[in-house]
């Protein structure tokens, strides 16, 4: 089953691989990753977008707990949560498919950021089956070119606990 | 005032209560050696290969509890060490192996002798530092030793580039560090322990499985305490044996594949498994799904990613183990009262059955030549009112010394586990015999095994590391061989190892003593003169070769289904072959 784990971490150079080698090292699936710092600029949250059953998921969240760099663990789909992803698409356009094209992009109320006589390029942002099903719709006139951010995702708040961890600190 | 960061280093150490370092230099990490060799406190031992410095180092550490410290170069001597790294993260061996590195403006340039050390170390480290700073260069060994030797122990690389070594800063040593994502659990959950002691006070036919986390965290008087309270028998891993008194009348000796038939055979048929510092290794579990089918298991472990990793467990508790038992022996005194001897008699008549079935046992024909068995269970013998310690290589001769060796006590047993490294034996002995200097140290190795650190001999002599090694020579690689008898039909394929030096005359070369146990007239004598001789020795003792060592359980095989003895037609096989030809050691029979 898909799991979205969401790592707070030190925002300090190494870590990312600490956490990629984990999952390459242990043979566990990354079908997403997204990094970026925090409020906090000593801390960065990645999105982890995995896959396993109960026990795999398990080991996952032990695993990553484990890393000395990983301030906490929570696996999303124990609790409410809402998921975005943007992508940015390249459509070939024809002058025939030109109003074809806004007309989609209208639709899943998506927005034209660049424009030239023979191409669109369409940023589209929401859950991921919003985001499939736009691609899909637009396949038919041609993608040039697609990127996606990858998932990112929170907790609802009335369930999210707060973040409160020490700091670290050193004493005489 | 100022110091260097050299200087900041050999002072960090000396704070840390570190007083000898296994080490070998290079271009890089001169500056540390320099000041090095302007102090006395610090004990510095030149080994001839990096490996060999952290394999010392883990010896050491395993042999005192106190984290082994490795000291090497950049590029080569980084990437020589990592074998030791990764058997100290298998076997939780707290260990501070600091590398050198190129000037920070070099790294990643290419330069001589750069390797990306942390990179290599990543995956087999519990954690590594790049010091990019001499200001936080202090910190930074202050929060190694933390990391190494707190929660499950592990080793622990600080990088340190040659211009941080050179570089000044104001020293001031840190008390104490806390780390933000880094807060191991040490207390179990008391509902937990409340549910295991009732588990405990009904079990029928209760077994106590113990691993190397007794020894770490130095539960042995509790697993002790436990085991007669409650008169539960104690098996062991290979990493626990001497964690329980290895010829207390409640030890089982080791279980797993090589295990005794009692010990395997009360984990299989057992209604409670109680697992306490081990991690249900395959070598310990066999097939994992068939591993004790009627058992309910109690997990103690202080690393949770260890819990529920292989099979299910019902009852988890994530703690330090000797925290954990004592709360476990508190609430079991106040319900069942100690004694237990009734309720567990037909539990332990059942299992005197078993040791009376199948007893360890091999055939020693007193004029034949000398079985490999024989010779470590004479050298139990004939050492053990002497309190030994003792480390193996990694083959047929470690099965055995687990078997023969009945440890008194923990911290006398220096093996690689995990990661089974052949060349472990003979520079771990020589880091335990560091740091005990007049105790009696023996390395049982074979005579593949010891060739991989052989260099080490020079070591052992230039700093008066006075090691027994005894060499069970069978010429072979004898547990590949014993595979290939078994599973291969037989075809020596690579395990034959057609000549093996004099190791007599070896010895002699490198300014050891060499002494050699041709008969079995002679074993007793040649064992009894090798540990009065005040110096490193080499005790050769060419056996017979052909020797397969049992019980064995398969690989995935399951824990009841094991192999006693050679089968009929292996055996036929084996009686027809004769002795390999070797020139250049003596041949035996």
């Amino acid at each position: 089953m898909e799991h979205i784990i969401s790592v707070t971490v030190e925002n300090k150079f190494g870590v990312l691989s600490r956490v990629a080698g984990l999952f390459s090292g242990r043979g566990f699936n990354i079908e997403s990753l997204s990094v970026a710092p925090t409020l906090d600029p000593t801390m960065s949250m990645m999105t982890i977008v995995t896959s396993g059953d109960d026990r795999i998921i398990e080991q996952i969240v032990k695993q990553l707990n484990k890393l000395i760099d990983v301030i906490k663990v929570v696996d999303l789909n124990e609790t409410e949560f809402v998921e975005r992803e943007t992508a940015l698409i390249k459509v070939h356009t024809k002058p025939e498919d030109r109003a074809e094209a806004l007309r989609i992009t209208d639709i899943f109320r998506a927005n034209v950021i660049d424009s030239t006589p023979s191409t669109y390029t369409i940023e589209v942002t929401g859950d991921i089956k919003k985001v499939e099903a736009m691609i899909n719709l637009l396949q038919p006139l041609g993608i040039k070119e697609l990127i996606r951010t990858g998932r990112v995702a929170i907790a609802r708040e009335s369930i999210r606990p707060a973040l409160a961890q020490p700091k670290r600190v050193a004493k005489e | 005032m100022k110091l260097t960061g050299a200087e900041i280093f050999v002072e960090c150490l000396k704070r840390e209560g570190v007083k000898t370092l296994f080490a070998l230099p290079g271009g890089v990490v001169l500056k540390i050696f320099d000041i090095l060799y302007q102090q006395k406190e610090l004990d510095v031992i030149l080994t001839r290969h990096e490996q060999g410095a952290g394999h010392m180092a883990e010896g050491y550490a395993k042999a005192t509890g106190r984290p082994g410290v490795a000291l090497v170069t950049s590029g080569p001597g980084m990437s020589n060490v990592v074998t030791a790294l990764v058997d100290a993260y298998m076997d939780s061996v707290p260990l501070v192996c600091f590398s050198g590195q190129v000037s920070t403006s070099m790294i990643g340039n290419d330069a001589f002798q750069e390797a990306d050390n942390i990179g290599l170390s990543r995956p087999c480290t519990k954690y590594n530092f790049l010091v990019k700073d001499v200001n936080d260069l202090a910190v930074t060994i202050k929060e190694a030793f933390y990391i190494a030797t707190t929660g499950r122990p592990g080793p622990v690389l600080v990088d340190i580039p040659k211009d941080v070594s050179m570089n000044k800063a104001d020293f001031t040593y840190p008390g104490s560090v806390s780390i933000r994502g880094y807060n191991p659990t040490y207390d179990g959950n008391k509902w937990q322990i409340k549910q295991a002691a009732e588990a405990i006070a009904k079990a029928k036919k209760p077994v106590l499985y113990i691993g190397g986390g007794v020894v770490f965290s130095g539960a042995s008087e509790e697993v002790r305490e436990l085991a007669e309270m409650c008169q539960i028998p104690v098996d062991m891993t290979l990493m626990a044996l001497g964690a329980f008194p290895g010829e207390h009348p409640l030890s089982m000796g080791m279980m797993g594949m090589h295990g005794t038939y009692w010990a395997n055979m009360a984990v299989h048929y057992s209604d409670l498994v109680i697992a306490v510092g081990a991690r249900f290794d395959d070598r310990v579990t066999g097939k994992v799904s068939e591993f004790c089918p009627y058992a309910k298991i109690i997990h103690i472990d202080i690393d949770p990613t260890s819990i529920k990793k292989n099979l299910h467990v019902d009852i988890p508790i994530v703690g330090d183990c000797k925290r954990v038992l004592r709360e476990l022996i508190q609430v079991l005194k106040a319900t069942v009262n100690g004694d237990q001897k009734d309720l567990r008699k037909p539990w332990w008549d059942q299992i005197n059955e078993w040791q009376r079935a199948h007893p360890l046992a091999y055939d020693q024909d007193p004029k034949g030549p000398i079985k490999p068995q024989h010779a470590i269970k004479r050298l139990y013998e004939l050492t053990k009112d002497r309190d030994p310690i003792v480390s193996t290589d990694v083959g047929q001769h470690q099965m055995w010394s687990a078997q023969y060796f009945k440890l008194p006590s923990p911290r006398r047993w220096l093996t690689s586990g995990g990661l089974g490294t052949m060349g472990f034996g003979f520079p771990a002995a020589m880091g335990a015999q560091a740091a005990f200097p007049d105790k009696l140290v023996l390395c049982v190795a074979g005579d593949g095994s010891v060739q991989m650190n052989m260099q080490e001999m020079a070591t052992a002599v230039a700093h008066k590391l006075p090691v027994k090694v005894i060499i069970i020579n069978n010429r072979f690689h004898g547990m590949v061989r014993q595979w290939q008898d078994l599973f291969y039909d037989g075809r020596y394929s690579s395990s034959d190892l057609g000549t093996t030096p004099d190791f007599v005359k070896l010895a002699e070369a490198y300014g050891a003593v060499g002494l050699r146990a041709q008969k079995i007239s002679e074993f007793d004598a040649v064992i009894k003169e090798a540990i009065t001789i005040d110096g490193p020795v080499i005790v050769d003792v060419p056996v017979y070769p052909y020797e397969n060592c049992y019980p064995m359980i398969p690989a995935g095989g399951c824990n009841h289904e094991m192999i006693l003895a050679d089968p009929p037609e292996l055996k036929k096989k084996i009686s027809d072959k004769v002795t390999p030809e070797d020139k250049d050691t003596v041949v035996t029979a």
